[in-house]
């Protein structure tokens, strides 16, 4: 592949257009139409291909982000207030039926 | 998936806590109580806010837990009552509108571009674990500079796994608004990343 081809294609109406519903794709959220247009193009598209890689990559590592470390233990006595504001709102609610 | 998270566990024990099963409790607690403190941390940048956010959410959403009217919305009514608490930390809105991305500024760069063919060129491309690894040690910093228009959308879709619907609710904006702020969240985010990636190894550059 040259580079002139690369920098080509990502600027394609084509491809623009497949790429501007990249995330409904890998969402899902497209229908049968939608999605086979997209997999047509692609299956002629390397550029696109490799950008939707690169794209599934970034979301499942977001999905699988831990992040912050852990969240300091809940104190004893707010665990105990919690506790109670939940009994109470369950009593309120067995009331009202 | 329109309902993708209508079966998470956290759905679960809310039903069990609505029928008074005690033993329900701690688990949705530690998992709120960690959901929140790192949404609110990743909103708001600080440790302390997080923590009180955290605590303060899960007071209000046990003070009115008879209000729950539907459990399989419970992420997004819990959400909802902790982006109120996160907005009063922050004297400026977090949520305030930032500066919009267009499509065409998230396209791949030439830079990247050229990167790319130089590093398929050279044959050596990495593990795709390896690759992974180094994305995940990137992410929070990568979340951490993108607009917070962005940010509020990508974390909740993506890291938290709500729902388009139920990400809607939480930021009392429309599925489509979503839907289009996680897109280029999400482009925003691949952009950035590729700094420390390779591009260029996907199959097509093989
Ligand atoms: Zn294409």
């Amino acid at each position: 592949m040259t580079e002139h081809k690369h920098q080509h294609n990502q600027k394609d109406p084509a491809c623009l257009e497949v790429f501007a519903k990249l995330s409904e794709y890998l969402d899902g959220e497209l229908d049968r139409l939608e999605c086979d247009h997209i997999e047509e193009h692609i299956a002629d598209c390397p550029p696109c291909v490799e950008f939707l890689r690169g794209l599934k990559r970034c979301v499942e590592t977001s999905r699988e982000f831990e992040g912050q470390g852990n969240c300091p233990k809940m104190p004893p006595e707010m665990e105990e207030k919690l506790r109670e504001a939940w009994q109470n709102a369950l009593k309120r609610r067995e009331n009202a039926h | 998936m329109p309902n993708a998270s209508a079966s998470s566990p956290e759905v679960e024990w809310a039903r069990r806590l609505l029928e008074g099963d005690a033993t329900a409790f701690t688990p949705f607690v530690e998992s709120f109580q960690h959901r929140i403190f790192q949404y609110t941390w990743l909103m708001c940048g600080q440790r302390e806010d997080a923590e009180e956010v955290a605590q303060d959410t899960l007071l209000k959403v046990f003070e009115s837990f008879d209000q729950l009217q539907d459990p399989s919305r419970v992420k997004a009514w819990v959400f909802r009552i902790a982006k109120n608490y996160c907005l009063m930390k922050r004297r400026k809105s977090v949520f305030a509108p930032d500066r919009e991305y267009s499509l065409d500024e998230l396209l791949p760069g030439s830079e990247e571009s050229a990167r790319t063919i130089q590093v398929a060129d050279s044959g050596a491309l990495p593990e795709e674990q390896v690759l992974r690894a180094e994305l995940a040690s990137h992410l929070e910093e990568a979340l951490a500079e993108l607009p917070e228009l962005y940010r509020s959308v990508v974390l909740l879709r993506d890291v938290e796994g709500l729902s388009t619907s139920e990400a809607a609710e939480v930021l009392d904006i429309k599925e489509d608004a979503v839907k289009q702020r996680l897109h280029r969240g999400r482009l925003a985010l691949r952009k950035s990343l590729a700094r420390y990636t390779p591009a260029g190894t996907g199959e097509a550059s093989r």
